[in-house]
């Protein structure tokens, strides 16, 4: 995460005025839900003001005021301060008016009535989340902070939806009747990116060590490596199918052990390709970048080879190889939505299925626990990485 | 001088280039697929017709090309529009917030902006030129932004000192020594949309995805394999391409 | 050739440069002198315009500098700063061309230009016009730097602690070509440095500043002779004035053309530290004196330079 800038802080935060501004005028100016009267046809936005109880709709009016405000005062630590925990309030308010709305919409407008989040929704809760985030990076807050606020909205959100105050969003309609495939589509998109990933890492890491002792291998090696990831995903998942199904025709028995050619299996396969490369890379750039000094004064002290990899290496190592890992992940889960393609599975089923049935909620039930999945995994390992670079450089 | 006739020389570099090679082959497979209809036939018996005819490969490799094209064209000039706002003056202030937007964007995969777009826009070209556009906007912004932040400071300041205007100071000496990233950055973009391209297939886009989707789902093998060879090849070439204009970039900065 | 009158620079209540006024003669080398923070970096950049003064009138060659539009009144004047900033992407000869391009002079005449500079800081010019800035040392960069500054025969050079950041052995060599490039071009010189042995060394005048405001404009030996100040004192070391001064005065200025000495003569034109240095190896308290043909014209004595 960058450092933050201190423009000139006396005359106001630029940011949080731009944010703050985009999310009053996409409140006033867009729809907040929609409510359409099928699951086929399309919906009619509905502004904030028609569908939210008083209460509710000024707590929102207040800290929306207050965040604006805050944009045009002289900065400073309580104010940032002041304007995260705003900031969160109001997203979490947010969550809850959608999830009310909703509820009132759908008591009036009987159960096949489709209600659905709106543009209003989406651009308040991206533009309070990076105020939250833009109030963070000026007061330099440490992961500490930043996990427990991030844990705390998501708990809220949670608690929210187990209390049910989103059951009557279109979204959470489409997950209770897909609910046990939900389940089975995201175990099975796991699997997809974990297996790939460890697969990755079992093949891949003990390469990149070897890649920075061996100058001949490395042209060759990171020459494939590349070629693999230029090829659009879809393809080399295709290319994959053709031989494994030749195969499976093949050798009957294999069919047992679930190698097809549709399927998991090429997807795996194809999925540990595309994660090799970033492993390789970054494992070599960590290894290769641990200074050669400092290894000199191991071998001097008495070390092996070996324990110098890793008591020496390895520690020094760690800050790029968990860099690598979040990329690597990040990517293997945006790609696992494209295996559903060839029958493996994953949440891209409910993607590529709304796709075919023109249903949008189907879509975000496969997009948005995706989206997440990929947030989280980032801001994990981000923090995680944050808080061991501060152990070592305190 | 050795290997005689310049022009034969020139060949003969050529030859010994990947590019050569790999351009020949995809233009074959551009135009020569239907050719290898025999073998097709024998490795997959009972698929009529063995090769792809709905629309000729060199059509679809246009329709891709020309959405990759496109797309890039416009993530670059916003992007790299971007960058520069950021990296001076009164936009300075915003370049930690660009940086997590394009933190975060990038962790969303490319298919999901896709999906996304489809119930926004509807099917076709248009929510696949939008999700290439955004999707291909992220690395050109980080990368041109990493770009111009290379560039000395006091570089920048003996140029001013000496009177470049700062349009001058801009174009022959900013830009250039911030090329290599901003490349890097395009470079990224365009292979990661050649490959989110091929999936507008799904939703209606016809791209050399198509005969790949058609496949996959008509059970059809052949169209898989036939499409994925030119999309495949397409990519390589490309990133090729990039890999040559680099160097020569980075031989015209260092001599 | 600068004219600066009353000028003051001010961040919101902070003065960086409070009502400074100077002149600078055509011809000379002006020194501004001072401690990190005192406001000659700035005062520099004021003169062409990096920094726009907040009070207070520049003249360069008699016109207000407001009037000129800044490029122009940049290609105007030369400008070396300490991190010398070449253009890595282009080599020597672009780099030291870029003013006079902009100044739309004929190829021929820049490229003439190029292979004169090139000569004048004794760098072979068909081996270095091709070469690139990453491919020079330190040194030579710094050089090819002033070479930049002073392709288009500006009537001014601008310099910013340019040998600050070079090894003592290339600064000296250094000082010593920009001495002798002075002489030669009697290009007018404003020259920052906080380095008081570079100033009296280079100088025909110097400004010492402090705080934002000029403490004392003078020559070196008036300087060293009468400080101003207590601040001017430090400045130079109090303990260091007198050897100081031996730097600064020549043997010529103590020659006794009566008397004769044994061994190497002395140049006329030397420091008289040299004279105490070269009385202290040979143990003796008189040297013979030469003048630049090499004919004796007198001698100098240990006593004279006690004075």
């Amino acid at each position: 995460m960058t450092e933050a800038v201190a423009a000139n802080p006396a005359r106001g935060n630029r940011v949080l005025l731009v944010l703050a501004g985009l999310g009053w005028l996409g409140m006033i100016g867009a729809g907040f839900v929609s409510l359409a009267p099928n699951r086929l046809m399309s919906g009619r936005p509905l502004s904030l003001w028609m569908v939210t109880d008083w209460p509710t709709l000024a707590g929102i009016t207040v800290l929306g005021a207050a965040l604006l405000a805050a944009a045009f005062r002289p900065q400073g630590k309580a104010l940032h301060r002041a304007t995260a925990l705003i900031a969160a309030l109001l997203l979490l308010l947010i969550f809850f008016a959608a999830g009310r709305a909703a509820e009132a919409l759908s008591a009036a407008a009987g159960p096949v009535a489709r209600i659905s989040l709106g543009t209003a929704f989406w651009l308040t809760i991206s533009c309070t989340s990076l105020a939250i985030v833009d109030s963070f990076q000026r007061l330099k807050a440490g992961p500490v902070l930043r996990i427990g606020t991030a844990l705390a909205v998501c708990a809220s959100v949670a608690v929210m939806a187990a209390g049910g105050v989103f059951d009557a969003l279109s979204i959470m309609v489409e997950y209770r009747s897909h609910q046990t495939s939900f389940a089975h589509e995201l175990a099975r998109h796991g699997v997809l990116v974990l297996g790939s990933v460890g697969a990755g890492l079992a093949i891949g890491v003990p390469l990149g060590i070897k890649l920075t002792s061996s100058l001949r291998l490395r042209g060759p090696v990171f020459g494939t490596l590349n070629l693999l990831q230029t090829v659009p995903s879809v393809a080399l998942f295709g290319l994959l199918i053709a031989p494994l199904s030749l195969l499976a025709a093949a050798v009957p028995a294999l069919k047992a052990f679930g190698v097809e050619g549709i399927g998991a299996t090429p997807a795996l396969i194809a999925l540990t390709c595309y994660a090799l490369l970033p492993i390789v890379r970054y494992t070599y750039s960590a290894f290769s970048g641990v200074d050669p000094v400092v290894i000199e004064a191991g071998l001097g002290v008495g070390f092996t080879r070996g324990q110098i990899l890793w008591r020496v290496s390895l520690p020094l190592a760690t800050p790029v190889l968990l860099a690598g890992l979040r990329i690597v992940l990040i990517q293997s889960i945006g790609l696992a939505v494209v295996a559903a393609l060839i029958g493996a599975g994953g949440l891209g089923t409910f993607v590529f299925q709304g796709i075919g049935q023109d249903a949008v909620d189907l879509v975000l039930l496969g997009t948005l626990p995706t989206i997440f999945l990929a947030l989280a995994t980032d801001f994990t390992l981000k923090s995680v990485t944050s808080i061991l670079q501060q152990r070592m450089a305190p | 001088m050795t290997g005689g006739h310049p022009g034969l020389r020139a060949a003969r570099g050529a030859l010994g280039s990947a590019i050569f090679w790999v351009g020949l082959l995809f233009a074959a497979s551009l135009f020569l697929l239907p050719t290898l209809r025999p073998l097709f036939e024998w490795a997959f018996p009972g698929v009529e017709p063995a090769v792809y005819n709905r629309t000729t490969f060199l059509a679809l490799w246009l329709s891709h090309a020309g959405l990759v094209l496109v797309s890039s064209l416009v993530s670059a000039l916003v992007g790299i529009g971007f960058a520069l706002f950021v990296t001076r003056g009164a936009g300075r202030e915003f370049r930690a917030a660009v940086d997590s937007v394009a933190g975060i964007g990038q962790t969303f995969p490319p298919t999901t902006v896709l999906a996304v777009a489809v119930p926004i826009v509807g099917f076709g070209v248009t929510p696949t030129l939008i999700a290439l556009m955004l999707y291909g906007l992220l690395p050109i912004v980080e990368n041109a932004i990493a770009g111009f932040e290379s560039v000395s400071a006091s570089v920048l300041e003996a140029g001013a000192g000496m009177g470049l205007s700062p349009l001058q100071l801009f174009w022959r000496v900013e830009l250039p020594l911030a090329a290599p990233l901003i490349l890097t950055g395009i470079r990224t973009s365009v292979i990661v949309n050649i490959g989110t391209a091929t999936i507008g297939s799904t939703v209606g886009a016809v791209t050399l995805g198509t005969p790949i989707i058609s496949g996959l789902v008509g059970e059809k093998m052949p169209y898989v394999i036939q499409g994925t060879i030119v999309v495949g090849l397409f990519a390589i070439l490309t990133d090729l391409v990039f890999d040559r204009l680099d160097q020569a970039l980075r031989s015209r900065r260092n001599g | 050739m600068i004219e600066i009158e009353r000028v003051v620079k001010s961040y919101g209540d902070r003065k960086v440069v409070d009502q400074v006024s100077l002149t600078v003669e055509s011809g000379a080398f002006c020194v501004l002198l001072g401690t990190s923070g005192c406001g000659k970096s700035t005062l520099l950049k004021m003169v062409n315009r990096l920094i726009p003064a907040t009070e207070g009138t520049i003249r360069v060659g008699g016109e207000d500098i407001r009037g000129i539009p800044a490029e122009q009144l940049r290609r105007r004047i030369g400008y070396a700063i300490q991190s010398i900033g070449l253009f890595p992407h282009w080599n020597i000869e672009d780099n030291i061309a870029t003013v006079p391009r902009l100044l739309k002079w004929p190829e021929a005449r820049i490229r003439d230009r190029v292979t004169e500079l090139l000569d004048l800081f004794h760098l072979d010019p068909e081996l270095y016009r091709r070469k690139r800035p990453s491919q020079l040392s330190g040194g030579q960069q710094q050089r090819i730097g002033v070479a930049r500054a002073l392709a288009a025969e500006p009537e001014l050079l601008l310099m910013d602690e340019p040998f600050g950041a070079l090894d003592p052995i290339t600064r000296d060599v250094l000082q010593t070509e920009l001495a002798r490039i002075h002489k030669a071009t009697g290009t007018t010189i404003l020259f920052v440095t906080h380095d008081i042995d570079e100033a009296l060394r280079l100088a025909d005048r110097i400004a010492i500043m402090d705080s934002g405001r000029l403490v004392q404009h003078t020559t070196p030996i008036d300087l060293l002779e009468h400080p101003a100040n207590d601040f001017v004192r430090d400045f130079i070391g109090r303990s260091e004035i007198s050897l100081k001064l031996l730097s600064v005065r020549t043997v010529a200025e103590r020659l006794r053309p009566a008397e004769r000495g044994d061994g190497e003569p002395i140049a006329a034109t030397a420091p008289l530290r040299e004279a105490l240095a070269l009385m202290i190896a040979r143990g003796t308290g008189r040297l013979p004196v030469s003048d630049a043909a090499g004919h004796p014209v007198g001698a100098v004595l240990l006593e004279d330079l006690i004075q």
